[in-house]
């Protein structure tokens, strides 16, 4: 190893592992849940995936659920990037690698997720194009798996690229990186558009086939994922880290208000079809809202409804402007759309079974300690990411040039 | 002093105030961690079941020759012998040339008793903890095919009742099956004689394929089956009955491993009440073939295009 990378590897491990207390406790409580979660996934891989809720009637649940979700949270990033590149708006410009961060984050989690659902995780090398059989163009599933690394890899070169250049104080050559960004601009609606095909493909299951999707998917990650990411900025700027400019914020606050009026739409769009002609199609969503016997998700979508209509509210109500109301509409948004994505969608799309079965899905202890787990590792990353990028943009975390 | 020299100073001055991390502490913090990594991976020591080399290597089904299913087989089969004491033999009876299967089941005459539910469990080998059952039989109001109104968990004592109809359903095998299309392994395919198969050493169990059944036939394993060795079939095929592992896919092969043989799968074998027929669909001589064109047929959920090779009809 020569003393430039050493130097390089140095200082990183130091930007990490040194932090104040507050820094240190949050890292450490996200090992422990992240190593908890290691511990539950440990015993699922020895005793099967009996160890979840999961059963042949609902045999898809909070694991495919969490990954609908995360993956429009790492499609979101583009709707900084979008204004950051397109529209050359030079206050987001200068924070929109911290979103560009939180899609790496969030793909790491999706194929966790993803990994954590299979029933044979030990054969997921079958899936290699050449040294197994995949199964391409036919199954969607070899199409996510393709988008998904794609946008993982895209991300990672443009981050690393910028972040290295900065640390080295070397200038930014445009034809080096932001053609990539351009093409992971295009490439971020694909990964959501092609997670909802994977669903609304299946004539199987008439919930998920509805032509609505790919676009709900798509409004619905737009508000979560920018929602997000302005709780991220605010954090960021209690912390002391940067500063964020409030235009910042504002312009965000109107992607979040137009997607989630988008979202409200497309909702309203599919209620009104379902319901209105009250054919044999809708069972699933009057099932789902309780109207056709006693249903364990109802609560949950009409709070994940309530939450969404409620921060609607807020956005486009004056009250906007007090910053507090502003980050209770976010979490409200980012937890409604996880609800209305997870339970309202994945898991509702399987009850009835397409014989007519009506089946609960209960998620068991370890089942939700895996996803636990899996959702505290992508923070742990994510803050891992954000406290060597954030001195790199500010200008502290420089190579020393004497030590060369 | 140079002002590269100075410059030095400043920034050793600089690293002295900066907080440091000693590498005692950071080893400490390193032993820990690796120590927690470990004590969290440790229920692994009691998995259920451990891929051996071999079984994790192994190749598609398609892509085995000869002598690789003959060293698995009979590895299969010594495997067998030393779990179950049990002598079984594990065939690869390959499709017969003109020969497409088909049943057909007549709704006017079951009587929902379930027998075929039992007796396919005891032909195939389903794990019986948890048990697992390829044919579910719907008690179904008169007057209506409305699923949603159908009861799958009747007790026994309410079989054969006047004022229902009971319609058994199973793997339909269709000609245009969506589950082979969404594997993303090729796990399961469609052989020559029409049947869905499924190769139990080749499914990552990702469950693709069971969502995108219309049909509620594909069965997984989320635990480790388990049948007893008295309860164990040794007449194995391959791609059919022989045990299957944790964590994969399995569904009704029309029991390839007796019917490429020429003799009845097990469900019509066992029926009470003859409403169950089987045959070979391209031979015009064949029972099932004159009730297709003879008898009012019809298909479960035409609308979903899978173009099933199971058909009902109510006749007498």
């Amino acid at each position: 190893m020569n003393k430039d990378s050493s130097g390089i590897i140095s200082d990183l491990a130091k930007t990490i592992l040194i932090g104040n207390r507050t820094y240190a406790l949050w890292m450490f409580a996200l090992i422990a849940i992240s190593l908890i979660g290691l511990n539950a996934f440990s015993r699922q891989l020895a005793h099967g995936l009996y160890t979840t809720g999961m059963g042949d009637e609902i045999s898809w649940g909070l694991y495919i659920s969490n990954f609908a979700f995360l993956v429009g949270m790492a499609a979101a990033a583009v709707m900084m990037v979008i204004p950051a590149y397109i529209f050359k708006d030079e206050e987001i410009h200068k924070v929109v690698i911290f979103t560009e961060l939180w899609a790496i984050a969030a793909l790491i989690m999706c194929l966790l997720f993803i990994t954590a659902d299979m029933g044979r995780p030990d054969r997921l090398w079958h899936m290699l194009p050449v040294i197994g059989v995949f199964n391409w163009p036919m199954s969607m599933l070899t199409w996510d798996a393709l988008v998904l690394n794609g946008y993982l890899f895209l991300n990672l070169y443009v981050c690393g690229y910028v972040l290295y250049k900065k640390y080295k104080g070397q200038k930014l050559v445009t034809r080096h990186y932001v053609p990539i960004v351009f093409l992971a601009i295009a490439w971020a609606p694909l990964i959501h558009t092609i997670t909802a095909f994977l669903f609304q493909g299946l004539a199987a299951r008439p919930f998920w086939h509805s032509g609505l999707i790919a676009p709900r998917f798509l409004a619905s990650a737009f508000a979560a994922g920018p929602a997000f990411i302005i709780l991220v900025f605010k954090l960021m700027e209690y912390f002391k880290c940067c500063t964020i400019h409030k235009d910042v914020i504002a312009k965000i606050r109107i992607i979040v208000t137009v997607s989630l009026l988008i979202n409200l739409l497309l909702f309203g769009s599919e209620l009104f079809t379902e319901l209105y002609s009250g054919s044999e199609h809708s069972i699933h969503l009057s099932f789902l809202l309780g109207f056709h016997g006693k249903s364990v998700l109802a609560p949950w979508i009409w709070s994940a409804v309530a939450l969404n209509i409620i921060a609607a509210a807020i956005l486009l109500l004056p009250a906007r402007e007090n910053p507090r109301l502003l980050n209770v509409a976010c979490v409200m948004i980012v937890v409604g759309i996880w609800v209305e994505k997870g339970l309202g969608f994945v898991i509702s799309g399987f009850i009835p079974t397409p014989l007519g079965d009506f089946v609960q899905y209960q998620p068991t202890f370890n089942e939700l300690t895996v996803c636990f787990g899996i959702l505290a590792f992508g923070l742990l990353i994510y803050t891992a990411l954000l406290k060597i990028a954030v001195p790199i943009i500010n200008g502290q975390l420089c190579h020393r040039k004497n030590s060369n | 002093m140079s002002t590269e020299e100075k410059r030095n100073n400043e920034m050793e001055n600089e690293d002295q105030q900066q907080p440091t991390i000693s590498r005692r502490y950071f080893l400490a913090g390193a032993a820990c961690l690796s120590a927690a990594t470990v004590v969290s991976l440790s229920p692994l020591l009691n998995a259920e079941e451990v891929p051996s080399t071999d079984e994790f290597i192994q190749k598609h089904y398609k892509q085995l020759s000869d002598e690789d299913k003959k060293e698995i087989f009979a590895k299969l089969e010594a495997g067998i012998d030393k779990q179950y004491g049990v002598a079984a033999t594990i065939s690869d009876t390959q499709p017969i040339e003109g020969v497409e299967f088909a049943y057909v089941l007549n709704l006017g005459r079951c009587i929902g008793c379930r027998k075929c539910v039992y007796a396919c469990m005891n032909e195939n080998n389903q794990s019986r903890s948890p048990q697992k059952q390829y044919i579910r039989v719907l008690k179904m109001k008169q007057g209506t095919v409305n699923l949603e109104t159908s009861n799958h968990d009747y007790p026994e004592k309410e079989a054969s009742s006047e004022d229902f109809f009971y319609m058994p359903v199973a793997c339909q095998q269709c000609r245009e099956p969506k589950c082979i299309e969404v594997c993303p392994v090729k796990a399961t395919w469609k052989e020559k004689d029409g049947i869905v198969v499924v190769d139990y050493n080749w499914c990552i169990g990702c469950r693709y394929c069971e969502a995108a059944c219309p049909y509620h036939a594909r069965r997984f394993n989320f635990a480790k089956p388990q049948i007893s060795a008295q309860e164990l079939n040794p007449d194995m095929g391959y791609l059919s009955n022989r045990p299957r592992y944790m964590g994969v896919m399995e569904k009704c092969t029309f029991c390839l491993h007796k019917t490429r043989r020429g003799e009845y799968p097990a469900c019509m074998e066992v029926c009470p009440t003859g409403s169950r027929k089987f045959g070979n669909l391209r031979d015009p001589e064949s029972e099932v073939r004159k009730i297709i064109e003879q008898e009012r047929v019809f298909v479960l959920k035409q609308e979903a295009g899978t173009l099933p090779k199971f058909y009902y009809t109510f006749a007498k």
